[in-house]
């Protein structure tokens, strides 16, 4: 069988035109039609949430989250500013999806979030982008200028009377910043630390007002909903999994990078318009959802299907589509201890598991690596994580104790002989 | 009401209450490290875990919101093992040398490891060291013993309103510190020693002097401003260690200002009078006290006798107690002596008052207040907890308005000021009583500013207000007429008018009668018109008076001086016999705070050498005159004849009305003139002789002299070098720094400045020279 896919795409279609960023290209197929149309017709802010629902739209983020559920979160009647932010600070080791979004779709993510600053009321718009791909903010700067040339932006949008503008704020590359209330502290002009939830950003967001922040993808996925509706774009996926969904593949496959597929893919469909496991080696194991996903052995990742629920009934997560292949060249001790070090080195240093726990596995994980590891390493490895996982203010606890959990679940016979032979199982 | 479950104890608890808040009131103990009960929720350590039914995971109790039929468990196993979790990550990187440590014995971390922490360490990797950082001469850091909670920081921010500690630095890495090269300068930044749970943070004069369990921790009263500061005095072996703050909501809450923290470096100073001295033939004599008192007191007979009991003047600090001041004016009355003052800074004392100047409110209130006035007042440095009570009014929405003459930063937005010369600052306060239709005659020629129309405008809106006199205002030259005004503003406005002490009994100096009597003259006209005899009680009139110079030359000059005093100090060059006195913590007495609170206290450490307590010696130099009334057997005897019904007796003394004064000094001088108030730590003879204190950048500060840039460069003078002071005939040497909160033409020469009392008066013309 040859996997491809030529359905449509909800992304990085305008990839198939030249010219794919200007707003000629966007608005020459049907780009801000459903803008105008909903401004127009002064669509009611319930409807646009519920076609959200219906097309069964998930935080393309990583926690998978229903759009429209976290949409329905705004205080409806607030007496003063609300806001909504776009998180491209795609800082999640392996993902490298929105970067494509901003480069060569940046219009379609205006006008979602533009369409969002209708739906929730709020006054004016941010797009954080990461630190790392530090051309986009110019070339999202230059759009916005486009999109405000063209009326779609500021005053009066489209002769309506409703004012709206976006803004970009730069990150500067760190990983916590991406928590979404770190990311408003930084935007805030703080140092980028996440806040304790409640208050949800709902109701205390940046600058203290109702905030709704949401994914690149997810923003950019509203134009296609409510040009086609959210029934179509829930059929384009499978139930409670809306959509396509971009595939950030890397690691030891022949073409890596990004692929636009419908939710409930099956991965083995996606290894192969990826061109396959690298020549001449075999499926070690898959990390299917950015780095701080459970790693799934080889052939329970070959069984499972794309979508949020197959991969967490897998027992790992979808989170942000980020898709890193090993091949059984890779040391597991090594490619853990390399994961370890940059949750230890993210790690914001607020509270006290991640800021001391996340060294910890860290250098016992190095200790093991470097031929000084200890019998009783694995197991203390194992309980330090539990003492971590969900007593942390933000996610980014468990983000760094998801790989050593699974990493040793699912190949604790490749670490022991590491700490017996203080060297390693494959290779040299 | 919500009512909530808390190991099985149900208690209704106020909405939007927190899990700890309940479990405080329930009287249930959660541990916990970055929970502060005067602090934002960080929410950081993690210690406050507990199990909350229906909740997978565990939720710090400090910062979870209570929920009608919450059921929390704060000592099931899931919450001890959660709580256990976090205790060993924060023991893995905190060095266990407990015996080592400044803390040890004091440390909330050891205690709380005590019940949660394990027997031995899993960690078995190198653990982080952290540099040390330099805060000041107050606060000495082991920052490798952080555990990161963050109070400090958060104290800084919010109490202190100066952010002077943050954390930069992400994960492991993540440090406390100081701006580069900067130090801690708030005057309240002794607070983080108390706020850090752990010895990162500890106090630098008492760092290993002592451990906590050998000090006996015994109350007492701040005695240098108005506030009356609840503390508690540490003490081994008859030394006084450490002063610590007690809590008390009404006053002081849990704070402490730095000179009551650190001023008790002056109780162990080298210059304390230790025998009884009196001079003979130029000689001075350590004599036993019944000769030292047989000699005062004949001494003081013969002038007495010959010139009157009005020859001699009786000065006294408003920092001796309520039972001191009232034997010494009781004294003076007995020898017919009416001279009997304790305002000895201030210059102006015109006008009918109808009661003793006090804060006209509760000092609680300051906090609810909604509309501020503050007249001449350096808030921060006359009132460090004053002015943070001023700035979480601001905080809640207050409008805090300043006429002054200086821009100081009072950490906190200011809704309109007027800042003006000191020779201006009546006609200032004018343009305020003006623009607010106050009841005030001869302001026909005030021209109202816009800044001060707007000052107005917030006055006259909000519903509690309050016009507050401050030191500047009070040793003012025209201070009846700022007194005048200021009555006027607060009657036309609706405010309450209040004064703040900037002396520990400055009230209650007033309320028991250290004031002069029917034909009897103020502390400036006693040097002023020189007496042939001065009695000084506790004050150093040669630094603290307001003119100091003739202060001194008045004190020289005359046939007797018998000063009553803790230290040596300049007395020995002028006086005749020197009577060591109980210093503050040395004796038993009673303060009455600027609101009018009596607050009583025991002596916590025996007088050091042949002191004795001052109310002791004042009843025995009144046996030698035979006089009757001197039988006392305590300092509670004393008070109830001075107070006879306590506080009731002092509020029935209090009133901050003036009549009789017409304002006049509606036009500023033209020259240079000097601006000489006192010094955070010059206060008092106790802040002058404390080194840490000293060392501090306000205690350096103090030292020098002051100008902003513009006058520097007109007068073609030099930052921070030396500059030529010349005063009232007199003149010294100072470094001149720049202070652009100075207006044009102000040069700030500190009062109560020992290398400055010759200059003569705190305010009037000065000039400044290259040298």
């Amino acid at each position: 069988m040859s996997a491809t896919y030529n359905g449509p795409k909800v992304c990085l279609w305008t990839l198939d035109h030249a010219d794919p960023a200007s707003l000629a290209t966007y608005v020459a197929n049907g780009g801000y039609e459903p803008l105008k149309k909903i401004l127009a017709e002064q669509t009611p802010a319930t409807e646009i949430i519920e076609q959200v629902k219906i097309s069964a739209l998930r935080g393309r983020g990583g926690a998978g989250f229903p759009t429209g559920l976290k949409w329905s979160f705004m205080p409806r009647n607030y007496d003063g500013d609300k806001y909504v932010v776009c998180n491209t600070d795609e800082g999640e080791p392996g993902t490298f999806k929105d970067r494509d979004i901003v480069e060569f779709n940046p219009h379609q993510l205006i006008e979602g979030m533009i369409i969002a600053g209708y739906t929730l009321g709020a006054k004016a718009g941010y797009n954080y982008i990461h630190g790392e791909i530090f051309e986009l903010y110019e070339s999202w700067e230059k759009a916005l200028e486009e999109a405000r040339a063209a009326g779609f932006l500021g005053k009066n949008i489209c002769g309506s009377g409703w004012d709206f503008d976006l803004h970009a704020h730069q990150g500067y590359g760190a990983y916590i910043c991406g928590e979404e209330t770190a990311l408003l502290e930084s935007i805030e002009g703080k140092k980028g630390q996440p806040r304790f939830k409640p208050p949800f950003p709902a109701s205390y967001g940046l600058f203290g007002k109702p905030t709704t922040i949401n994914n690149t993808e997810t923003l950019a996925s509203i134009p296609w909903i409510m040009r086609h509706g959210g029934q179509a774009f829930l059929e384009l996926g499978k139930p409670n999994n809306g959509g396509t969904k971009i595939f950030s593949i890397s690691g030891h496959v022949n073409k890596p990078g990004n692929y636009e597929i419908p939710l409930g893919t099956p991965f083995a469909d996606l290894l192969e318009m990826a061109g396959g496991v690298r020549d001449g080696h075999t499926l070690k194991a898959v990390i299917p959802g950015g780095s701080s996903a459970p790693v799934l052995p080889a052939d329970i990742m070959m069984g499972c299907t794309l979508d949020f629920d197959s991969v967490a009934k897998a027992g790992s997560m979808l989170g942000s589509g980020a898709v890193i292949v090993m091949d059984e060249t890779v040391c597991m001790v090594k490619a853990l201890e390399r994961l370890a070090y940059f949750y230890f080195e993210e790690s914001c240093g607020q509270c006290t598991p991640c800021r001391e726990g996340t060294g910890w596995m860290y250098r016992v994980i190095k200790r093991i690596e470097h031929g000084e590891g200890r019998p009783e390493d694995l197991d203390l490895l194992m309980s330090v994580g539990t003492n971590i996982a969900g007593r942390t203010i933000c996610a980014l606890g468990e983000a760094a104790v998801g790989p050593v959990q699974s990493f040793i679940k699912h190949f604790r016979a490749e670490f022991e002989y590491h700490i017996a032979n203080k060297r390693c199982m494959v290779g040299s | 009401m919500p009512v909530v479950t808390i190991d099985d104890k149900q208690i209704e608890v106020a909405a939007g209450s927190t899990v700890m808040d309940a479990a405080r009131e329930a009287g249930i103990y959660i541990p916990h490290f970055c929970y502060h009960k005067k602090l934002s929720i960080a929410a950081s350590c993690r210690m406050c875990l507990v199990e909350v039914d229906k909740v997978a995971k565990p939720l710090p109790a400090c910062a979870t919101p209570v929920t009608e039929g919450m059921v929390v468990r704060s000592h099931s196993e899931r919450a001890v093992e959660a709580q256990k979790g976090v205790m060993e990550f924060l023991l893995i990187n905190h060095p266990l040398d407990c015996p080592v440590c400044d803390q040890g014995g004091d440390c909330l971390l050891q205690d709380i490891a005590m019940g949660y922490g394990g027997v031995a360490s899993r960690y078995a990797e190198p653990k982080r060291v952290v540099t040390e950082k330099d805060l000041g001469p107050l606060v000495a850091t082991d920052m490798t013993r952080c555990i990161h909670c963050s109070r400090c920081v958060r104290f800084g921010q919010e109490i202190a309103g100066l952010m002077e500690l943050g954390m930069p630095g992400r994960g492991e890495h993540t440090e406390v510190m100081p701006f580069l090269a900067h130090q801690v300068t708030s005057e309240l930044s002794g607070n983080v020693i108390d706020l850090c749970p752990v010895g990162a943070l500890t106090s630098k004069p008492f760092r290993f002097n002592a451990r906590p369990w050998e000090l006996s921790r015994r109350r007492t009263v701040g005695p240098h401003d108005g506030l009356g500061a609840n503390l508690a005095i540490h003490v081994k072996g008859n030394r006084v260690y450490r002063a610590t703050p007690v809590d008390n909501e009404a006053v002081n809450e849990c704070w402490l200002a730095d000179r009551d923290r650190y001023s008790y470096e002056a109780i162990n100073s080298d210059e304390r009078l230790l025998t009884a001295m009196v001079k003979d033939g130029g000689q001075w004599l350590a004599v036993d006290w019944r000769q030292a008192l047989a000699q005062a007191a004949g001494a003081l007979k013969v002038i007495r006798d010959t010139h009157g009991g009005n020859a001699v003047g009786f000065i006294a600090s408003p920092r001796q107690t309520v039972e001191e001041l009232h034997l010494f004016q009781k004294l003076a009355r007995a020898l017919g002596c009416e001279n009997i003052d304790s305002r000895i800074d201030r210059a102006d004392f015109a006008g009918q008052r109808d009661g003793v100047e006090w804060l006209g409110m509760p000092v609680a209130d300051l906090n609810g207040l909604d509309r501020v006035l503050l007249v001449g007042s350096t808030v921060r440095k006359e009132q460090p907890l004053i002015a943070q009570r001023l700035r979480q009014a601001v905080k809640q929405g207050a409008q805090l308005n300043v006429v002054h003459v200086a821009d100081d930063d009072l950490l906190c937005r200011v809704a309109n000021k007027l800042i003006a010369r000191p020779s201006g600052l009546v006609e200032a306060l004018a343009q305020v009583a003006k623009a607010v239709g106050a009841e005030v005659e001869g302001l026909g020629t005030v021209v109202v500013s816009e800044a001060a129309q707007a000052l107005a405008a917030s006055l006259k809106s909000g519903e509690k207000k309050a016009v507050l006199l401050g030191a500047v205002a009070q040793q003012h030259p025209a201070a009846a007429e700022l007194h005048s005004l200021a009555q006027a503003i607060a009657r036309a406005t609706g405010a309450t008018l209040g004064f703040l002490a900037d002396a520990a009994n400055q009230v209650g100096a007033g309320a028991v009668g250290c004031r002069p009597g029917q034909g009897g003259s103020n502390a400036a006209a006693m040097f002023a018109e020189p007496k042939k005899a001065y009695v000084i009680l506790g004050a150093e009139p040669e630094l603290e008076a307001w003119d100091a110079a003739r202060a001194h030359d008045a004190l020289a000059a005359a046939e007797l001086v018998i000063v009553m005093s803790p230290f040596l100090g300049h007395g020995s060059d002028y006086a005749h016999v020197m009577l060591p006195i109980a210093a503050y913590a040395e004796t038993a007495g009673s303060y009455v705070s600027m609101e009018g609170r009596l607050q009583s206290f025991n002596a916590v450490v025996p007088p050091q050498g042949e002191a004795r307590p001052a109310w002791k010696v004042l009843r025995v130099l009144g046996n030698q005159f035979d006089l009757a009334g001197f039988g006392q057997d305590s300092v509670g005897q004393v008070l109830a004849e001075a107070l006879p019904e306590g506080e009731a007796t002092v509020r029935a003394r209090l009133g901050n009305g003036i009549a009789g004064v017409a304002v006049a000094h509606l036009h500023a001088g033209a020259g240079i003139e000097r601006l000489g108030e006192t010094p955070i730590y010059q206060l008092d003879a106790y802040t002058r002789r404390a080194p840490a204190l000293q060392a501090t950048a306000d205690g350096q500060a103090g030292q020098a002299a002051a100008a902003s840039g513009v006058l520097i460069a007109r007068l073609g003078l030099a930052e921070d070098k030396p500059v030529k002071v010349r005063h009232n005939g007199a003149e010294t040497v100072l470094k001149l720094v720049r202070d652009d909160t100075l207006p044009d033409n102000v040069v700030r020469v500190a009062g109560s400045l020992a290398a400055a009392s010759r200059l003569g008066p705190r305010y009037g013309e000065i000039s400044l020279e290259k040298m």
